[in-house]
């Protein structure tokens, strides 16, 4: 179990870093990377500007600033934001509760209607059911999820709900497919014949062998819940982790951009590898 | 569902060749200014009424369809390619390249995908011609779109390389590309056609959120993206409602290739 687990922390900090200059090398790449539009100030003089070349000299060598970086990283610095001018740990530490706010909201409340529906299917087994599931989520995975957060700015919802909804249609087809995989079983056919009771046959008999995938998606649905903050907050203006990576990506704030996508990799990592360990640990067989 | 599937493919081919002729069903270009009927409701001369400017919103929505329908599947093509060269290769070969594989495509999937578009979209020059614009979006979309299909078809290459007529084809001396182009490449079709065709609707949709963010098409090219930014101006869903057909349009399609696609090839 314990080799389990350092096996999946040390693949989280591979990728993590692997991640991180990736990210670095994009940005330092990008056409007009070198240009500082703060040069274009007329009351600058010659001194000033020389400043300002020396101050981001230090970002041209990719590498040497992602070791840089690392280092400074480990002393709890992750440097100051070009386009805002504040250093980003403070960003991040007053941005990141709205986006747990927004997007842990939108997924329970993503959970629980995907749940809801599919549940319901199974249970009552009436076809109303399943065609009224199948077409409310097949009708918001029509939708981008960028049109789903203007539509909240229109009808002035919360940003939770357009996460909710953007979150809900992949949550429930995922959810129907198990369901369906593990009641398509024989002694879910067997238990039925001898007249066993549908809510003691899902709780009983197919959660247990469900559970495991279940787990994996709850991991898995919590990048798309990070995804679909990026465009919600970016619209409904909610000062986030997900507003702050889309003025990053526009500003091409290095420094930003760089702790964003160490961040945002290790939150997903560390959500899939989370479930993987929790299946593990509820069902050692399994993974 | 056969005859769910066959409305399907007749929306989808419909609009399709309704876009094509763009050309002569649009009673003017997609970039045509009306100076005299800027924001002009829905009237005879104009089936959608005109937008802001002035410009037929009926033509654009035509000529947008084109742009968004046509090159989803030139990025969904890319993308396979790319998918069936690292994924492909990686699972025929097996090993440490197998291993590298996937833990790169673990990179790929672990970044949010909008979270990566939107990152790699802004770093590429944004003040460019339209032409070039609708270039970088789709190009963008079929680079970086491979991974999940790439996981899948090493898997699919990574199963065929221990099958007994790749054993047998080895046995009688046949190596390398030879063997991957004859013998494994043509048993991965049907895994390349199925993520083909789950990644067109998967392309239109992130044009489409790269359009409402900004990042998308540039003006004055038309594309559903840049089309549904127009609802960032709507105060009520009831004042205007004809700005909401490019909406409907793209909730057609999409609806078409959800039924199109089996339920299997959706969440594979």
């Amino acid at each position: 179990m314990l080799r389990r687990i350092a096996r999946h922390f040390m693949s989280i900090a591979a990728l993590v870093l692997l991640g991180g200059l990736l990210s670095a090398t994009l940005v330092r790449m990008a056409p007009g990377f070198d240009s500082d539009e703060r040069e274009l100030d007329p009351s600058l003089n010659v001194e000033s500007i020389r400043a300002l070349r020396a101050q981001r000299a230090g970002e041209h060598n990719v590498l040497r600033y992602y070791v840089g970086y690392l280092s400074d990283a480990l002393h709890g610095d992750l440097g100051i934001s070009h386009a805002l001018g504040q250093p980003v740990k403070s960003l991040l530490r007053t941005r990141w509760p709205v986006t747990l706010r927004v997007a842990g909201v939108g997924l329970l409340l993503g959970w629980l209607l995907a749940t809801m529906l599919a549940f319901s299917a199974c249970l009552w087994r009436h076809p109303l059911y399943e065609v009224f599931g199948t077409t409310l989520s097949g009708a918001f995975l029509c939708i981008p999820a960028a049109v789903l957060a203007l539509v909240s700015v229109i009808l002035d919802t919360p940003g939770y709900l357009a996460i909710a909804l953007i979150v809900f249609p992949k949550i429930y087809r995922y959810l129907r497919n198990l369901l369906d995989r593990a009641y398509a079983m024989p002694h879910i056919t067997a238990a039925r014949a001898r007249g066993v009771d549908e809510l003691r046959i899902l709780l009983w008999h197919v959660l247990p062998v469900a559970g495991p995938q279940l787990i994996a998606l709850a991991g898995i649905t919590i990048s798309l819940a990070i995804g679909a903050s990026i465009p919600v907050e970016s619209l409904c203006g909610l000062p986030g982790i997900g507003q702050l990576a889309w003025q990053a990506a526009l500003a091409r704030d290095l420094p930003l951009l760089v702790n964003l996508t160490v961040l945002v990799t290790l939150v997903t990592l560390l959500a899939n590898s989370g479930a993987d360990v929790m299946i593990h640990v509820l069902n050692p067989r399994e993974a | 569902m056969k005859i769910a599937r066959l409305v399907a493919c007749v929306v989808v081919v419909a609009v399709c060749a309704t876009s094509l002729g763009a050309h002569w069903l649009a009673p003017a270009g997609y970039a045509r200014q009306f100076r005299e009927a800027p924001g002009a409701p829905p009237s005879r001369a104009h089936l959608l009424g005109t937008d802001e400017v002035g410009r037929d919103r009926f033509a654009r929505v035509l000529y947008g369809t084109r742009i968004s329908l046509l090159l989803a599947p030139a990025a969904a093509l890319v993308s396979t390619a790319l998918a069936a060269l690292i994924g492909g290769l990686a699972g025929y070969v097996g090993g440490i390249w197998l291993r590298l594989a996937r833990a790169f495509t673990d990179l790929f999937l672990s970044l949010p995908w909008l979270f990566l578009l939107i990152t790699v979209r802004a770093v590429l020059p944004l003040n460019v011609s339209p032409l070039v614009s609708v270039l970088i979006t789709f190009l963008i979309l079929g680079l970086l779109g491979w991974a999940a299909s790439a996981r899948v078809l090493a898997t699919s290459a990574d199963s065929l390389r221990n099958s007994d007529f790749v054993l047998q084809a080895r046995a009688s001396g046949l190596h390398g590309a030879r063997l991957f182009i004859v013998h494994v490449l043509p048993n991965l079709k049907p895994v390349l056609y199925a993520q083909f065709w789950i990644s067109i609707p998967v392309f239109i949709l992130s044009e489409a959120n790269l359009g409402v963010l900004g990042l998308g098409v540039a003006e004055p090219l038309p594309s559903w993206g840049s089309l549904l930014r127009e609802l960032e101006g709507l105060i009520s869903f009831r004042e205007e409602p004809w700005r909401l057909a490019p909406l409907l349009l793209l909730i057609v399609v999409m609806t078409s290739f959800q039924v199109l696609l089996s339920n299997e090839e959706v969440t594979a």
